[in-house]
């Protein structure tokens, strides 16, 4: 495996838990008076790194709301998420910003790549965000690149590339930073069958690293066979937390 | 990000021509029309910018304009010249004549009468004949849109001749002069020779022009005219804004190019807002991508100005270029339009008016983008 993927960066000081994130008593609601609605109901639960994590369950369980808040998106009700032994309720503004993007990668389930920049340029997005030069990115992004088996596809924009391509490429920015949570919603609903077992044989093997989280939202029943650990919600909460049943 | 702003405002380029077009149209309709305003209103004194040697102008007292003249005695020269601290003065005739070639065509013309002797007020751009020979006998110029005026399509030619008043008149010489505003043809000739063209009347004297000595302003040479004789003394700036004013306060024009210019600025601000919103609307996804990757607002903010920015910077290029090549043809075709141009007051301000417009269409971009939930990224 090229060593462009092998080694996230950690925050210098802080000791490496072996979890990687933490949610205390999450509760999320939205609206307000008699339209207020509750989407999570306390949910505790401990992510551990070096492993995948599947998070499973219904449409609007409150799957999509509980990752949002793990990566900082949304700021639960009560409750809250600690990442790798930082409380988020502690970072405020610019600096739960810069957490974000120095810790935290993504992959979309409609992979959002830029359509006016190469497959290259997309995937030095982030680097760009913490303000590297722009030559040096886009030669770490070429790496990454081939790294995720795009190699010869660096000046091919989104449109020219198929789904599961486009979904490899989000993969590689997702991980160019090194980030030591990766958050993935349906990385393979919109992909076909030996697409989304590509890129889930993908995120498996690149992405999991000992010093790593990896979350992956999905409905896809096809995929539960990649996950190390299963996590199924309803309504607002978890209520398995299996090995999934294909596992290895 | 600058790059990556720059990058998505490209890959789009439907929406960036549309954005830049509409500033551009708007740019162009703004500097057109308030470069013609000005033009126009410039033109009203440009019988006095002519006499570029006069630094004091000496009417009627009831006068408003350099248009409407109330004649007064010839013997008025004489005061002015008995005035302390005048330099010289000189009789200038200025009237509209009827001026008709031997076949009966005719044109209202403007008539300039200038001083017999020192030919102040003369012509500076000869382009056929010799000013000497306006002592000639019946001897007049004409300037050259009026020569092709009166005889179109044809080539410029001396010793044609006309007849004003039923008095005969040969031209001599064909000149330039400055657009007058009424479009009219400039007829000069010598004073006298003017007076003998028109009807007449008891009193001739349209101005007595003329310049204090060293040492004493203008100011003070009309502020001692006044005293004096009575009469109305205005400086030259005077009496260009007095002239300028006049026509700005009794005239439909400024009105009907306000509302020009107001239109530009209209349909600028909403092609190029409602196109620069639509673009960042259709673009959320990606603005909501990047919050979640870690671009703070006040990066966000800083793409999207970028964005207007190269647009509205491009569109007031394009649309100044416009401007700018219209008024370079037009000036050579149309007659009427020469010597309009772009006052550089009127290219500043069009940049402030572009701006506006690209403030505007950032302001309501941004709301958008600022309010953005980056959690929107996970709403497939």
């Amino acid at each position: 495996m090229p060593t462009a993927l092998q080694t996230p960066v950690p925050d210098p000081p802080a000791p490496r838990p072996a979890v990687g994130v933490a949610c205390r008593g999450i509760e999320k609601e939205f609206g307000s008076g008699e339209t207020r609605t509750r989407v999570l109901h306390g949910i505790d639960v401990d992510i551990g790194c070096g492993a995948l994590t599947l998070l499973v369950g219904p449409s609007g369980c409150g799957k999509t709301t509980l990752i949002s808040i793990i990566a900082g998106l949304l700021d639960p009700t009560a409750g809250d998420v600690s990442l790798f032994g930082t409380p988020q309720s502690q970072l405020r503004g610019n600096r739960r910003v810069d957490f974000r993007a120095r810790n935290v990668g993504f992959v979309f389930q409609q992979y959002n790549l830029l359509p006016s920049l190469t497959a290259a340029e997309n995937v030095a997005v982030p680097l760009l965000v913490a303000r590297q030069p722009r030559k040096r990115a886009i030669e770490k992004a070429a790496d990454v690149l081939d790294a995720v088996g795009l190699g010869s596809r660096l000046k091919a924009f989104p449109n020219q590339l198929s789904g599961g391509q486009q979904q490899r490429v989000a993969i590689a920015r997702a991980l160019v930073h090194e980030p030591r949570l990766l958050v993935c919603d349906e990385p393979t609903a919109a992909l076909d069958s030996s697409s989304g077992q590509t890129v889930m044989e993908l995120l498996k093997s690149v992405a999991v690293h000992p010093e790593r989280t990896v979350i992956v939202v999905t409905h896809d029943s096809r995929v539960l066979q990649f996950g190390d650990r299963l996590l199924e919600m309803a309504d607002g909460r978890i209520v398995l937390d299996t090995i999934p049943p294909s596992h290895p | 990000m600058n790059w990556v702003a720059w990058k998505m405002l490209n890959g789009d380029t439907a929406k960036y021509l549309g954005a830049v077009f509409g500033v551009a149209f708007g740019v162009l309709l703004i500097t057109q029309q308030a470069s013609i305003f000005v033009g126009l209103m410039s033109r009203t004194a440009n019988p006095l910018r002519d006499v570029r040697e006069a630094r004091v102008w000496v009417t009627d007292r009831h006068q408003q304009n350099a248009d409407e003249i109330e004649p007064i005695s010839d013997g008025a020269v004489h005061r002015i010249r008995g005035v302390e601290g005048m330099d010289w003065a000189v009789r200038l005739y200025k009237g509209v004549a009827r001026a008709r070639r031997p076949d009966g065509i005719f044109r209202q013309v403007i008539l300039l009468g200038i001083d017999d002797h020192t030919f102040v007020g003369a012509p500076r751009t000869i382009l056929m004949g010799d000013l000497a020979d306006l002592r000639r006998p019946s001897a007049v110029f004409i300037d050259k849109a009026g020569h092709e005026s009166l005889w179109p399509g044809e080539p410029l030619q001396l010793g044609r001749e006309i007849e004003m008043n039923e008095r005969r008149a040969v031209i001599v010489g064909i000149c330039e002069t400055s657009a007058p505003f009424q479009s009219f043809p400039v007829v000069v000739a010598t004073y006298t020779g003017a007076t003998r063209f028109i009807a007449r009347e008891r009193k001739q004297l349209s101005f007595v022009v003329g310049a204090p000595v060293a040492g004493v302003t203008p100011a003070e040479a009309c502020r001692r005219i006044k005293a004096a004789t009575g009469f109305e003394a205005l400086t030259y700036d005077q009496f260009v804004w007095q002239t300028i004013n006049y026509y700005m306060a009794n005239t439909g024009i400024p009105v009907n190019f306000g509302i020009t210019i107001v239109l530009g600025f209209i349909v600028g601000a909403a092609i190029a807002g409602q196109t620069f919103y639509l673009f960042t609307l259709e673009n959320l996804r990606h603005f909501g991508a990047l919050k979640a990757m870690g671009v703070n607002n006040r990066r966000l903010i800083g793409m999207v100005l970028l964005q207007a920015a190269v647009i509205g910077a491009i569109g007031y290029s394009l649309g100044v270029g416009m401007a700018v090549a219209f008024f370079e043809i037009s000036g050579r075709v149309l007659p009427d339009l020469r010597g309009i141009n772009i006052p550089w007051q009127v290219a500043i301000g069009t940049a402030g008016v572009v701006v506006a417009i690209i403030t505007f269409a950032s302001l309501m971009s941004l709301r958008r983008v600022l309010l953005l939930e980056p959690a929107v990224v996970f709403r497939g």
